[in-house]
This record gives C-alpha cells, structure tokens and sequence, in this order.
C-alpha cells in the first residue's frame, strides 16, 4: 500500500527548475499529502504554495509532481493551490540553506517575522569567502525570490535567496 | 453576490494593466539590474491578476444564466455562455471589452519617461500597500489569502519605488525636474485609488471589502514621508479624475487591450 511517507520520498526528487539544488521539500511548498485507496486505485492530493504569486516555475513543479507520482504507479494525482498560510522562507530546511550557500546562492538569515525598516538592507555573509563586507545592488535578481549583492572583500557578485 | 464579483474583478484588473505597462519596460530598462526590477515587479502583479481572475471566474460562472448574460457585452463572453461553457481566468483578461474593465485610470497612464514610470508606481506602492494590509482581515477567505501572500511582494515594489523617488528628487536639476513635472501631471489621478466605487462601499459594509476611509490618511502621511526626504513638495488636493471603477477610461486602456488581447481574438483559443 502506497503511504504519504512513499510519497513524501518520491517527492524528494522534484527539483525546483530555476534552483536546482533545492527540492521542492527543501523550499518547503508542499504543505500537506493526502493518500486514499478505492478498488485498488490510488489517489494522491499534494497541497503546494506558490513562493510568489507570479513565479513561473510553479506550473512545471506541478507538471513534474504529476509526472513522478503517476510514473509509480498512483492512478490519480489532484494538486491543490493553497495561498494561505502565504509561503515564508522560514519553512525552508537547514539542509536546503547548506545546499544553497554551497550552490554560491547565500541563504535567507533573518526570520521572515523580524521585518526590516523601510530602508534597512540585510546583512548578507559572501557565499564564496564568507566575507560580512557585503552590499546590495538591486533588490530585484534573475527571479523573484533573490536579490543581487557584492562582495567588497573577494570582489565576487552573488545572489541572496531573500527572507520573505 | 454580483457587488463581490465586480470588486473582484476590478483589483484583477488594477493588477493586471498595471502589471502590462510596467511589463513594457521590458528589454529596454537604463540599466540591467532595473529592467530586472520592473520584470520582477511585472509578474508579481500578473501573479496577483491571475489569482483573483480565477476567483471572478468561479465567481461568475455561479452566476445564473440570465445574469451571466448581462454582467459583460463582449461578444466573444456572450458566446461562451451560449455555449453554455464556463468561463476562465484566460477568458476575463483576453475577452473583456474595455467599459467591462475595472482598473484605476492610474494604472492605465503611459510609461512616458523613467520618471512617469516611477510615480505611478509609487502612488500606486503606497497605496497598494496599505490597502492589502487591511484586505488581509477580510471575511471573504479567499480574498484575505490573496492579500496575505501579495503584501510581502508590495512590500519590495513599495521600497523599490520609494527609493527612486528620493533618488530622483534629490538628485539633479535635471532629475528633480522630471519628477516634479511627472507628480504635477500623474497627482490628478491619485484621488481615484481613494474614493470608494459603489461596489466598493457595498462590499466594505459587509466586512469583505477594504474601507478606504482607513487608509486615506496612511496613503497621505506615507506619500509626504517620502517627498520630504526627496525634497519635494505634495501638491495642493486639486480636481481629481473618476470613472476607471465604473468602466469608463482613458483612452490609453483601448491600446493596452488592442495589444494584451490581439492574439486571442484574432485566433480565438490559441496557446504556445
Ligand atoms: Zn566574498
């Protein structure tokens, strides 16, 4: 019998397309599995959040869900958009943050319940040489849920996967 | 309730047309880091269109026949319902006439120069901002989600704009000088974000909407926060244009839609 725990595993090979390096367990999106057995057939429900509202990678997370499960042998896969509780980076894994950093994406610091002030930057260690001389240069990075910072002592430019 | 389904679909489409002209920037932004800026910034407002254009569908396609038919005059909706099919986000957003848009005439308003560009949003930011702080205590709970998950990404649209605006202000004759002529022409449009539609106030007296009343001294304090670390002045209240919340616009909207929506007209259910 196919249990949450199987799917759960299964899962676990869902990168997110535009980070490789983060499962989709990793970013923490999948909020709940719900299992259920009927004449042998099996039905699986995935509740995932989208990071950001527009983020296009969530409809090929969706696709690749569906392509796993049903590749094991479930007959019928429902996935259900869940906007609230509205996804925070503090669901990511410690492990997804090891796996970031070592990627040369620095990983979100900050809780994302301790708001900055309007103009208050993070603090942001390089993910290169673990330099804290670091500063933002745009808030906005080649998706949404990073932002672009430099290095002062290596002198490297890098991405910040932004507390949110 | 038909009062909820045009509130609905008039914070889609602020979403949506204001999302589309920051969107044109695309490719032809001064600098790489602020063309990324403004893309980012245009698929978080896409990303919020599309949440409540899929909720006005399941909103409308409850809707009895005989209101589904009078609620839009396209004739392109009126054949779906012919057809006795449902409509979906897609079918708003491509097949809407422009007097069955909702949206600000803000919003609307050419790009014109990096100035222009940044007023609108700012006054649009501020605005936003506060308004989705509040919608979060709706009692409609999809409503409430929408805006719980889309005021962390107002947040950073907020910062962003408000950052420019000091830049610019504060930067040189020149610069101060665009943004003071983009406040002088853009300012008229403001008073619209907070005079509450009919629909408006229908929907604020049940708890579902947003009472602008609470946010129109916010929206002020913030916008004069601003300006005075920019070194600007706010202008005197003055006339105010009206009408994008019943539908009547600009005529800038007709070539938003004659783009936005040429394709799916021309080849009626194409996708790539
Ligand atoms: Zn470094």
């Amino acid at each position: 019998m196919i249990t949450a725990e199987h799917i759960y595993e299964w899962l676990s090979t869902v990168t997110d397309p535009e980070v490789p390096v983060l499962t989709i367990l990793d970013l923490g999106i999948v909020r709940d599995v719900q299992v259920t057995e009927e004449n042998g057939q099996t039905t699986a429900t995935i509740f995932i959040t989208p990071t950001y509202s527009g983020c296009p990678a969530m409809d090929v997370i969706s696709m690749q869900i569906r392509m796993v499960l049903l590749s094991k042998g479930i007959s019928k896969v429902n996935i259900e958009n869940q906007l609230s509780p509205a996804w925070t980076t503090d669901w990511m894994s410690e492990e997804g943050k090891r796996k970031l950093n070592e990627y040369g994406i620095a990983p979100p610091y900050r809780k994302s319940t301790n708001a900055l002030g309007l103009f208050e930057d993070d603090n942001v260690p390089c993910p290169r040489c673990g330099s804290d001389n670091t500063e933002l240069t745009s808030q906005f990075a080649a998706t949404a849920c990073k932002s672009l910072y430099k290095c002062n002592s290596c002198h490297e430019p890098f991405e910040h996967f932004k507390c949110h | 309730m038909k009062e909820l389904l045009k509130y609905t679909l008039q914070l889609a489409d602020n979403a949506l047309i204001l999302g589309h002209r920051i969107s044109e920037w695309c490719g032809h932004g001064p600098v790489l880091e602020q063309d990324i800026a403004l893309t980012n910034t245009a698929l978080d407002h896409l990303g919020q269109a599309r949440s409540f254009y899929q909720y006005a569908a399941e909103q409308f396609n409850a809707l009895p026949v005989s209101e589904k038919e009078h609620f839009f005059t396209s004739s392109a909706i009126q054949s779906i319902i012919k057809d006795g099919k449902q409509v979906d986000e897609d079918d708003l957003a491509y097949l809407r006439d422009g007097w069955d848009f909702r949206n600000t005439l803000l919003v609307e308003q050419p790009n014109k120069d990096w100035a222009y560009t940044i007023i609108r949003s700012f006054f649009y930011d501020v605005f936003n901002f506060f308004f989705y702080t509040e919608l979060q205590k709706s009692t409609d709970v999809t409503l409430s989600a929408i805006a719980e998950k889309s005021l962390k990404e107002v947040t950073y649209h907020l910062r962003w704009s408000s950052e420019w605006v000091i830049r610019l202000g504060d930067g040189t004759d020149e610069s101060a000088q665009r943004i003071n002529e983009a406040i002088a022409n853009r300012w008229q449009f403001t008073g619209e974000l907070l005079t509450m539609s009919e629909a408006e106030k229908a929907v604020a007296t049940s708890g579902i909407g947003v009472d602008l009343e609470k946010i129109k001294t916010l929206w002020k304090e913030r916008v004069a926060a601003v300006f005075a670390e920019a070194n600007l002045d706010v202008p005197a209240n003055g006339w105010m244009h009206q009408g994008g919340k019943e539908g009547k616009h600009s005529e800038h909207l007709g070539y938003i839609l004659a783009e936005l929506q040429f394709v799916q007209r021309a080849y009626p259910n194409m996708q790539w």
